[in-house]
């Protein structure tokens, strides 16, 4: 029992090495990409130094930059992993919700145009 | 172990010296994730709903009265800072940490996730004083659903981190209660990119 326990954490201390260190390096990586993804947008918004539709433009590219940050390297889904199912998930999930939300946007759009 | 046989999952993988609690991860995980794309139609149609609401403010308060950029911007750093804490949590039960540090850093997770919360509160009380209350307009229903919805669930989380803490002290750091953790996780920076979404869509969009 407690030979198991030992070996479990030689298996760990072999593990460490360096594996800990990429790994806190991941997460540091992601947030760091978080802030500079996050600081523009707040200070054009704050600001108002760029026409109204440029920073909508920056807000939505920097906000889906980051999303695919986040994934990549809090969430760990990434191109590289030879099952594909969780991926697949997302992308199919995605199409649900274009299809749903966009399809609600785009009648309901358009019901308020001819209702003027 | 190639790469194949250690990555199971998404999120973080405990890995081989973990034994069954890295092996069994794989299915709940993944069943986990159906959960959270799940979750995710859910935020998207109440986005989708909320941005078929913009501008019908019915003479009521607009964007520009209720959207506090300062507050915002705390809530972010804070939401923000409490994923990257968390994946220290998770990085600590990897590495054979002493359980006393894993509950460590989980507790600072639910301190700046109550954080959130409570600039979120204020910022609703605020609105209820001023009348932007959800009765009032299409656009605050939509408003209060969408940012509710949200707040509800990173009230949850803090729940559930304060019951993963319980479980850590009363049960150990057993394959069961890692598995949870590596869940709950996905959970928790899950909302922080739903998170990104409210952010951009309702009060950038909003404060321009």
């Amino acid at each position: 029992m407690s030979d198991d326990f030992l070996s479990r954490e030689e298996a760990a201390a072999a593990a460490a090495n360096g594996e800990r260190g990429r790994d806190t390096r991941a997460y540091l990586t992601g947030f760091a990409l978080a802030v500079l993804l996050t600081v523009p947008p707040f200070v054009l918004a704050w600001t108002g130094v760029l026409p109204r539709g440029t920073t909508l433009w920056v807000i939505a590219v920097a906000a889906l930059v980051q999303i695919v940050v986040h994934l990549r390297y809090f969430l760990h889904v990434d191109l590289s992993r030879q099952k594909r199912e969780d991926l697949q998930l997302i992308l199919f999930t995605v199409l649900l919700l274009a299809l749903m939300g966009g399809g609600t946007i785009w009648i309901l759009s358009d019901l308020a145009y001819r209702m003027h | 172990m190639t790469d194949a046989a250690t990555n199971l999952h998404p999120g973080l993988n405990l890995g081989p010296s973990h034994g069954e609690a890295h092996e069994e991860a794989e299915v709940v995980t993944f069943g986990f994730w159906v959960f959270l794309m799940s979750d995710l139609v859910t935020f998207g149609l109440f986005f989708a709903t909320f941005a078929t609401m913009w501008g019908s403010t019915a003479g009521g308060p607009g964007p520009d009265e209720i959207v506090n950029l300062g507050s915002i911007a705390g809530q972010t750093t804070l939401l923000l800072a409490s994923t990257l804490t968390f994946g220290f949590a998770s990085i600590a039960m990897k590495y054979h940490d002493a359980p006393g540090r894993i509950a460590m850093w989980l507790g600072v997770t639910a301190l700046l996730g109550a954080g959130f919360v409570a600039l979120e509160v204020k910022d609703f009380i605020h609105m209820a004083e001023i009348g932007a209350v959800p009765q009032r307009s299409g656009y605050l229903s939509a408003f209060w659903s969408l940012v509710g919805l949200h707040g509800l669930h990173v009230s949850m989380g803090i729940v559930f981190v304060g019951v993963m803490v319980l479980q850590i002290y009363l049960l150990g750091m057993t394959s069961r209660v890692k598995s949870r953790l590596l869940r709950l996780a996905l959970y928790w920076h899950f909302l922080d990119i739903v998170w990104v979404g409210i952010m951009s869509g309702v009060f950038l969009a909003g404060a321009l």
